[in-house]
């Protein structure tokens, strides 16, 4: 009896956690979801707030599109790539899925891109930064729409290498999306002329960076770079500075977002680096979007949430152009189509996949310059989409040289 | 002299002492484990959670009662242990009689419960508690500049597992503790209170778990998530000191700290499986632990 009982929980449980319920996929709906971390170090990235705007985006449009009632599912890939290739499968054979948003996480979403281009569905990459995933993992369904690992060290790289520091340390988590990082910062570091001295390579989720840092310090190098994010790169900040080691090393965020700023607080995160696709209180439109979603989520949004937000439109405004959810018709019309939002002014998607846009270097205000609540960046400097994004590499096949 | 393996001495006993840092957390949280699996069988899946709701206790205390640090070190350990004796109370307490198993899935569920609540009020990102300015500066001990604040970690540790220590092993509350474990049956008839030592027992495991989690608040970021990075590696202490040791939980914490903390200058990407690479190796050669009873 009471192994029963256990047995209906679990059932209970199980159904539950996957979320959505069915969907008909019968094509009287347009179906958009969104694979993200929703419970993990990186939830406050995108995560429900991604949700949100995705929703709000919907709404904006007017919530039908070809005469369809547009829908949502969601789901948690909890950081695990076979969780999230596997969902993204299952949407696309059973509930008519059109079109996917893939959330934080490069490892995730290089095994969903593999199904994107099984299925024939459009991916947009929102929250992952591994630039493999428009070079050697590129497919024909795959767009990468908010940031890149290469446009990050351009941007963050570049400033800090002409800023005077020449000699770099990583600390990379250990994992595709670091790794990449690490790289190309290295890249972008010899091309400035700057020298790469070292890196330790840290498991993701570590409870305690110290004795990395120690070796960073050990090797000299001026700088040291952060190839990590969410939560890993918080901690390993916070603990820079206990063990004094921002005092003689200058720590380069190779990617922060506006949460972890939050989170650390200026009298920790002060003067540090980084790059973002995107910043709140960048002009009209930017604070607009931001008020509005400021009231659903009680922050203000990441870049990740914005591009959520953008993606959604873009995809609805091409479907709306084409007449047809067809993914190569509307693969075919994004790739022809300018970008203009809050989120982008003449954006465009590139025959590998890259979104080129507008990117910012940024510097966290010490806590005197900042001046109401969320006022966290200046401006270094406004990278074109092409100094971000860089020339097309040629690695990948749908885009030669 | 100056080098092993081609590292600096000097590097080593630094990582050493910052492993004994990390070993001092995995020694408080696996004592309460082995104490609360000890009296009661209980395999507590959501101690992890109440180190987190330690921390968080610390955090709220501040930032609403305007409660520092050193109130909070006392404060939280009493709130979050009195919590924990209303769930053995409430829930853990009707499933003595039934297999094991059961109560480490109530705990597990409450460890989801409490990290998810605690994601969904306060989010994922976290926030930062300051070290109390009267730890705070570094000190010069020769080979490393070591925060203050981590060798106060060290010494409160090696106190408050001391004192736990002495509790059971030398003191007549420790002797009737025992004696429940032994046969509760028997010490009942004795006219011993046995529920209440037991509910007592699972508050004190709780409260240790809290108190770490009020001394880890100022190094780590306080998120809901920052229990479960770590409470596995604990049950791994707990099964290589022996499931219910005292002292092996506190000796092989601090060991595997310090190993872990050496592993993190020769192969850093090893460092999060060494402690289960040395468990599954424990586990072949003595299957009851270091310091277990077969």
């Amino acid at each position: 009896m009471r192994i029963r009982i256990l047995a209906t929980g679990l059932a209970i449980g199980l159904s539950m956690l996957t979320g959505a319920g069915p969907a008909c996929a019968t094509g009287d709906t347009i179906v958009i979801g969104d694979i993200d971390d929703l419970s993990g170090n990186y939830a406050d990235v995108m995560g429900a707030g991604g949700v949100e705007a995705v929703r709000m985006a919907i709404a904006d449009f007017g919530g039908t599109v070809l005469g369809k009632k547009i829908e949502v599912l969601v789901a948690d890939h909890q950081n695990k790539p076979d969780v999230g290739a596997s969902k993204f499968r299952e949407w696309a054979d059973q509930n008519g899925l059109n079109m996917l948003l893939g959330g934080s996480n490069t490892g995730v979403n290089i095994a969903m891109a593999k199904v994107a281009a099984q299925k024939k569905v459009p991916l947009f990459v929102i929250g992952a930064g591994g630039s493999s995933l428009t070079n050697e993992d590129c497919t024909a369904y795959s767009i990468h729409y908010v940031y890149d690992t290469t446009s990050l060290a351009n941007g963050t790289a570049t400033a800090i290498v002409q800023a005077g520091g020449k000699s770099w340390f990583y600390l990379t988590a250990d994992y595709a999306f670091g790794t990449q990082l690490q790289a190309a910062a290295s890249k972008v570091v010899e091309e400035n002329g700057g020298k790469n001295i070292g890196a330790v390579r840290v498991p993701l989720a570590a409870s305690d960076f110290s004795s990395f840092l120690l070796q960073a310090q050990g090797s000299g190098a001026q700088v040291l770079g952060l190839a990590n994010a969410g939560g890993d790169f918080s901690n390993s900040l916070k603990a820079a500075n206990e063990f004094g080691i921002t005092k003689t090393m200058k720590p380069a965020a190779l990617l922060a977002f506006i949460t972890n700023i939050h989170s650390l607080g200026l009298e920790t995160a002060q003067g540090l680096y980084l790059t973002t696709g995107w910043y709140w209180d960048l002009n009209d439109d930017t604070r607009a979007f931001a008020k509005r979603l400021f009231e659903k989520i009680k922050a203000e949004p990441t870049m990740d949430q914005s591009g959520a937000y953008s993606a959604t439109l873009t995809y609805l405004k091409a479907v709306k152009a084409v007449g047809s959810t067809d993914p190569d018709k509307v693969m075919a019309e994004l790739k022809k189509t300018k970008i203009n939002d809050m989120f982008a002014k003449g954006g465009y998607i590139r025959a590998d996949g890259v979104m080129v846009h507008t990117m910012y270097v940024m510097q966290v205000k010490t806590p005197k310059e900042s001046k109401y609540p969320w006022d966290y960046y200046k401006i270094v400097r406004t990278m074109s989409g092409e100094q971000a994004f860089g020339p097309i590499t040629g690695a990948c096949p749908l885009a030669p040289k | 002299m100056s080098e092993i393996f081609g590292i600096p001495v000097a590097v080593i006993l630094g990582q050493l002492t910052l492993g004994l840092v990390n070993g001092a957390f995995y020694a408080m949280l696996s004592l309460g484990l082995a104490v609360i699996f000890g009296l009661m069988g209980v395999v507590n899946f959501a101690h992890g959670a109440f180190y987190t709701l330690g921390a968080f206790a610390a955090l709220l205390g501040m930032q609403w009662f305007g409660i520092n640090y050193w109130a909070a070190l006392v404060l939280a350990p009493l709130v979050v242990g009195a919590l924990g004796i209303v769930t053995e109370r409430l829930l853990l307490r009707h499933l003595y009689r039934l297999d094991p198993v059961y109560g480490l899935l109530l705990t597990f569920g409450m460890a989801l419960v409490i990290e998810g609540t605690l994601r969904e009020i306060f989010g994922a990102s976290g926030q930062s508690y300051p070290v109390p300015s009267a730890l705070r500066g570094a000190l010069n001990i020769g080979f490393m500049i070591l925060p203050v604040y981590r060798a106060w970690v060290i010494l409160a540790s090696v106190t408050v597992c001391g004192v736990t220590w002495f509790l059971i092993e030398r003191t007549r509350l420790g002797s009737t503790l025992r004696a429940a474990t032994e046969n509760s049956q028997l010490l009942q008839a004795f006219g011993v209170n046995v529920p209440l030592i037991v509910s007592l027992t699972y508050g004190g495991g709780i409260a240790l778990a809290a108190l770490a989690g009020v001394l880890a608040a100022p190094v780590v970021l306080v998120t809901p998530l920052m229990g479960s990075t770590l409470v596995t590696v604990v049950f791994a202490v707990v099964v290589i000191g022996g499931m219910g040791s005292i002292l092996g939980s506190v000796i092989s914490g601090l060991a595997l700290g310090v190993i872990e903390g050496f592993t993190k200058v020769v192969y850093p990407e090893a460092s999060n499986v060494i402690v289960f690479l040395i468990m599954a190796i424990v586990l072949i050669v003595r299957p009851a632990g270091l310091f277990g009873r077969e």
